[in-house]
């Protein structure tokens, strides 16, 4: 295999793998949207670097981690009693309004020649050493973080104030999993572009809900997913030579059929064994 | 203990003995709308402490505000230092698209042995829900899960808000049951808050009765006489409410006198003996 497959398939390994346990929390905690508008925040960070004169990516983290902090601290005023709009129209004026932003801002940067297409929709096969090592310096970082937060987080995601109520610090540990989204959509954007990113953080950890038992069953198989779907999806772009961005983001989904199809037993399958244990029970009580 | 108006207790902030949590003088506003003014309660050591009120008479918001979770406007909130609280919040909805277990959800703010999970699980009678997924659980299953969650992290205080609400009515009364042997066996204070007097007047020390402000406070057959008491939930319930009383605890009310508000002082020195055998 040419170096630059090679190179393309380790970066979308490394971005699969923090993105399966990320995505996973993604899907629980119902943040597809957030993550789409820190993405969509993407070129005007691009911008930023431009003016200031430092890498993209560093911009793309700079304006992503603005946001994501700019949007916990919003969440936190919305509800005393105050009528305000839903979040999801909160974010998705936000998300389009940071795109369309980061569009003029860069037209209005002349001169300045930067392939936008690679931006929107991802350029998986020009994924330099320095890229690589930004994927993977930046997710070793994540998933070290993730997993330290990794019991309160979940306990945050399964109610808010109970955990508060046990000491957990819920307003840190939300702080905390923002901050890793917008590192890890930042570094990812070469993968699949602002445009699908969303796709790679969603896309396999609904398709590893339909096997998994655990919360980590389904972060790990959301990891094992995503691998896959970059292998395939390379496999599919050079074969019929189509964009590898979309071809990922594909091939993720016919996973995800894949397994929703699949015939599976019913949840509770343990039911025979209920009546005779509560009728014990009853007795003690 | 006395009935009357609030402020219900005017003992020294902060410290009386055996007390593990004060909280006094609460003032809560939402939008303009003031929904508790002055409120406040005390929870001591193997007390039952029950918040009664009439939908939206601000008995969540109180715990709320206890549970640190919501700032007051004004008032002090006091727990005793180093104090575990167990809360069994009113609903627990947990998105079916995450795969967790009773077990896995249990063994979250701890780590419990399998067997001490079996044993929370059984006592309060959902012990064959261990390796269910949480989200297939009825209401009335997923209280008895929180409560034996409550349990679990060995509290001194356990903070209940309806507890029963969803469970059948054998169901309840083996709840109420349970509350009641824990606070015996392991000395713990309980703030109930609830609407259903009947059961939780058996089992109760304390009833307050939260509209906005403290109403009335005090021993519940007591309280069900008050007159603020009675013109909240209407004479028929307080009165049926009363022979149910009555049955149960005629050694204070075989005189059948209505002790009318202004009889505090002389009813206190005679209910005050017959607590510890209630």
């Amino acid at each position: 295999m040419d170096d630059f497959v090679l190179r393309a398939l380790a970066a979308g390994f490394g971005v699969a793998i923090i993105a399966g346990p990320l995505g996973s929390f993604v899907v629980w905690r119902r943040l597809a949207f957030f993550g789409e508008t820190l993405a969509h925040s993407a070129l005007l960070g691009v911008a930023l670097g431009l003016v200031l004169h430092f890498s993209a990516t560093l911009g793309i983290i700079a304006v992503a981690l603005l946001i994501a902090v700019l949007l916990v601290a919003g969440e936190g005023q919305g509800g005393r009693g105050r009528p305000g709009l839903p979040t999801d129209t909160l974010l998705g004026i936000l998300a389009h309004t940071a795109l369309a932003a980061g569009l003029v801002a860069l037209a209005l940067i002349e001169p300045v020649r930067i392939d936008l297409m690679a931006y929107l929709f991802g350029d998986i096969l020009a994924v330099g050493t320095a890229d690589i090592l930004w994927i993977y310096g930046t997710g070793a970082v994540a998933m070290a973080v993730l997993i330290a937060i990794w019991r309160p987080l979940l306990a945050v995601t399964i109610d808010a104030e109970l955990a508060r109520v046990e000491g957990v610090k819920v307003r840190a540990v939300r702080l905390v999993f923002v901050v890793l989204m917008a590192l890890v959509i930042s570094v990812s954007l070469k993968i699949v572009g602002i445009v699908l990113i969303t796709s790679l953080l969603v896309i396999p950890a609904a398709a590893a809900r339909g096997f998994a038992r655990t919360p980590e069953q389904m972060a790990v198989g959301a990891a094992l997913i995503g691998c896959a779907a970059v292998a395939l999806g390379m496999a599919g772009s050079f074969h019929w030579d189509t964009p590898s961005g979309p071809s990922i983001v594909l091939a993720a989904a016919l996973i995800f059929a894949v397994v929703s199809l699949w015939p599976r037993r019913p949840r509770r399958s343990s039911g025979a064994g209920r009546p005779a244990s509560s009728g014990k029970i009853s007795r003690s009580g | 203990m006395s009935i009357g108006p609030a402020p219900a207790h005017p003992t020294p902030r902060g410290g009386e003995t055996g007390s593990l949590v004060e909280v006094r003088g609460i003032c809560v506003s939402f939008g303009g709308t003031e929904v508790l003014s002055d409120a406040g309660l005390t929870v001591s050591e193997g007390e039952v402490v029950t918040l009664i009120g009439p939908n939206g008479s601000g008995k969540t918001t109180l715990i709320r505000v206890l549970l640190g979770l919501l700032r007051p406007d004004a008032g002090t909130v006091w727990l005793r230092p180093g104090l575990s609280i167990g809360y069994v919040p009113q609903r627990l909805a947990v998105d079916p698209v995450l795969p967790l277990s009773v077990g896995r959800f249990l063994a979250l703010a701890r780590r419990p042995r399998r067997g001490s999970m079996e044993r929370a699980l059984a006592e309060v009678g959902a012990g064959h829900t261990l390796d269910l997924p949480l989200q297939t659980l009825s209401g009335g299953e997923t209280r008895r899960v929180l409560l034996a969650r409550a349990l679990l992290g060995e509290p001194d205080l356990l903070v209940l808000d309806e507890p029963v609400q969803g469970v059948d009515l054998t169901g309840q009364a083996e709840l109420y049951g349970l509350i009641g042997r824990v606070r015996h066996e392991r000395g713990l204070g309980v703030l109930l808050v609830s609407h259903d007097l009947h059961l939780v007047m058996a089992a109760t020390d304390e009833v307050i009765c939260l509209n906005h402000h403290v109403c009335c406070a005090g021993r519940p057959e007591m309280v069900s006489r008050h007159p603020e008491y009675i013109a909240l939930f209407g004479p028929r319930i307080a009165e049926t409410f009363a022979i149910y009383a009555h049955a149960h605890d005629h050694e204070h009310d075989a005189a059948g006198r209505v002790i009318a508000a202004g009889a505090n002082e002389e009813a206190d020195g005679e209910e005050e003996g017959s607590v510890s055998d209630g």
